[in-house]
């Protein structure tokens, strides 16, 4: 088997959420995770690791955002089209390692994505966590993604969802997450389960503020994201110390993220 | 025991070898230096053995025969993908022991970490080597400080004295070489001038370090050292198509350096260690640390092909020594 080779699968939809953010739904069967990645390619243009954003029986979903060469590209196909992807590769989040916890999902802009898999599953079986808080950020009210599955998700779990600045008369939360962690409701400190997904600085932050709160620290996962050319292990870009994220991650418990120094 | 032939039957038998084998050796390209009046020493196919550059270090590894700087992954059409033909013919290549003993690095990357790479497979299934020996030790090798200055991973060893050559046969597949029979053993280097030691106390606490900030304006980040490096394996993927047809191109792979800027570059805008002794600390670490708290063994063999070809003389041989005084000085 050649692991660099790509295969079809046709753009099922397209779901706009920004003017550069947009969720293809592709079609796919087999087993994937919250947090694996494809490599989602494009003869002439090449290939950008994409987080899965949604795992359906026979589709998954991906959140690009147009950033670059590839991502550009991508957002000038239609639905019916063919996309080329190989995957899924990295190890994912497993929904069971949070089950009958308090569960706390800290996302910041489209680190959103990786983790909304565990937000679906947990929305649908609210019953299978103690409590289930999502913590999302994103830049300004405009920059919100998933706002259907907002209202959904409030529906079952918690959620707060803010912004980090607003025009005058922005009714919602403003401020960076961290801002909000002090406020969380946390009863058993020493059995929370946290998630901790975005932008590197705002990773390293809101983490600090869990500890800080007294979160121990294999409670705490994150996700990384690196430069990844093969996926597979072998062109070296992700590569931390002796790890490869692309391999080993990009989801890690806090205990050997905090070991992973670029 | 071996067999003792003559100049001119050992070049017949090579020329009859290359029906069947590709034949690699490091040669010297005189005039092609970076400087004028230098000469360029790196691997490439022959004819004869007196096109075997045997005094002098070839400034390139064998590396490329294996993984080439460029490498077509596959041709694409509109949505079909063809990969490229593999060579038939295999491959001989003469090695010194330290470029022998790169090869293991190569194959734990492209054999065994993770997947196993096909393109790689491909070409590494087809190797033989001839080992070539050293006389005595070159400028810049530590070979011996690194365990790498002996092997026995050899399926031909070959030396070449006044018009004889000794040649001692370890696969069947070269018992073309018949001739009178002669004591032929390979001599290894035991000694080198430069000399190395790999602190044991190693850990990430090095980072901290102050001595990694002189790279920070020495470096120019220019991947030379990289490059030379017979045990690097990064590359990078591109997508190119035919300025004839715009719907027809190839994905290939080219090597790539930790040191050059745009490395760690991803969308959005982040990117990682940006400063030059940040890069440095990661090679070397990922040399003589992390590669062997990963797979058991370092991944640099002493052939000191990066000092050669460093245009600000950074010294990767003096780097590995100064992390002694280093271990030191994050511990207290």
């Amino acid at each position: 088997m050649n692991p660099y080779m790509p295969f079809k699968s046709k753009i099922l939809k397209i779901m706009p959420h920004t003017d550069i953010d947009y969720t293809f739904r592709m079609e796919y069967k087999g087993d994937v995770k919250p947090g694996q990645f494809f490599e989602v390619s494009l003869p002439k243009y090449g290939e950008a690791p994409i987080s899965v954003s949604e795992i359906g029986p026979d589709y998954i979903d991906f959140t690009i955002r147009r950033v670059g060469r590839v991502t550009n590209t991508i957002h000038e196909f239609k639905e019916g089209q063919y996309l080329f992807i190989r995957g899924p590769y990295g190890n994912g989040f497993d929904v069971s390692w949070f089950e009958n916890s308090e569960i706390i999902v800290a996302a910041g802009g489209t680190g959103l994505a990786p983790v909304k898999g565990i937000v679906d599953y947990y929305s649908l079986n609210p019953k299978k966590a103690k409590t289930f808080t999502l913590m999302a950020g994103f830049k300004t009210p405009d920059d919100v993604l998933f706002r259907d599955d907002f209202k959904k998700w409030e529906k079952s779990i918690d959620v707060i969802l803010t912004v980090d600045r607003a025009e005058e008369g922005y009714k919602g939360n403003v401020g960076l997450i961290t801002k909000y962690v002090p406020q969380l409701n946390i009863e058993d400190i020493d059995n929370v389960k946290v998630v901790v997904v975005g932008p590197p600085l705002m990773m390293k932050f809101t983490v600090q503020e869990f500890i800080k709160r007294g979160v121990k620290e294999e409670n705490i996962w994150v996700s990384y994201e690196r430069k990844m050319c093969c996926g597979v292990g072998k062109c070296g870009h992700c590569k931390i110390n002796d790890t490869y994220i692309c391999l080993e991650g990009p989801v890690f418990n806090y205990v050997k993220a905090k070991t992973l120094i670029d | 025991m071996g067999i003792k032939i003559s100049v001119e039957k050992f070049d017949s038998i090579l020329n009859e070898l290359k029906n069947e084998y590709k034949i690699y050796a490091p040669h010297t390209f005189a005039g092609l230096g970076a400087f004028s009046d230098t000469n360029s020493i790196r691997y490439a196919e022959i004819d004869s053995i007196k096109d075997v550059e045997y005094n002098k270090k070839s400034d390139f590894s064998f590396k490329e025969i294996v993984l080439p700087i460029t490498q077509t992954l596959f041709y694409f059409t509109e949505d079909e993908w063809i990969e490229p033909k593999i060579v038939e013919k295999k491959i001989l290549i003469f090695a010194r022991s330290c470029d022998i003993n790169a090869i293991r690095c190569l194959d734990e990357m492209y054999l065994r970490n993770g997947y196993v790479d096909p393109y790689y497979k491909a070409l590494r299934d087809k190797v033989r080597f001839c080992l070539i020996e050293c006389k005595n030790s070159f400028e810049n090798c530590f070979c011996v400080s690194m365990e790498a200055n002996k092997t026995d991973d050899y399926d031909l060893f070959i030396r070449l004295e006044n018009e004889d050559v000794y040649i001692e046969v370890r696969n069947e597949e070269f018992n073309l070489f018949q001739g009178e029979e002669a004591v032929v053993e390979p001599v290894f280097v035991t000694e080198n001038e430069v000399k190395v030691r790999v602190p044991e106390e190693l850990d990430e606490r090095i980072f901290n370090s102050r001595m990694w900030k002189e790279y920070s304006s020495r470096c120019i980040g220019c991947g030379r050292c990289n490059f030379v490096c017979p045990t690097c394996t990064c590359f990078t993927m591109q997508d190119i198509f035919y300025k004839d047809n715009k719907n027809a191109g190839e994905r290939r792979r080219v090597w790539a350096s930790c040191m050059v800027d745009g490395y760690t570059d991803m969308a959005g805008g982040h990117s990682f260690r940006q400063d030059k002794g940040d890069r440095m600390r990661f090679r070397v670490m990922h040399k003589v640390y992390d590669f062997k708290k990963r797979f058991g063994y370092h991944m640099c063999t002493g052939c000191g092909r990066c000092d050669d070809v460093c245009p600000e003389y950074i010294s990767f041989s003096n780097c590995i020594n100064k992390l002694n005084e280093a271990v030191k000085e994050v511990q207290e």
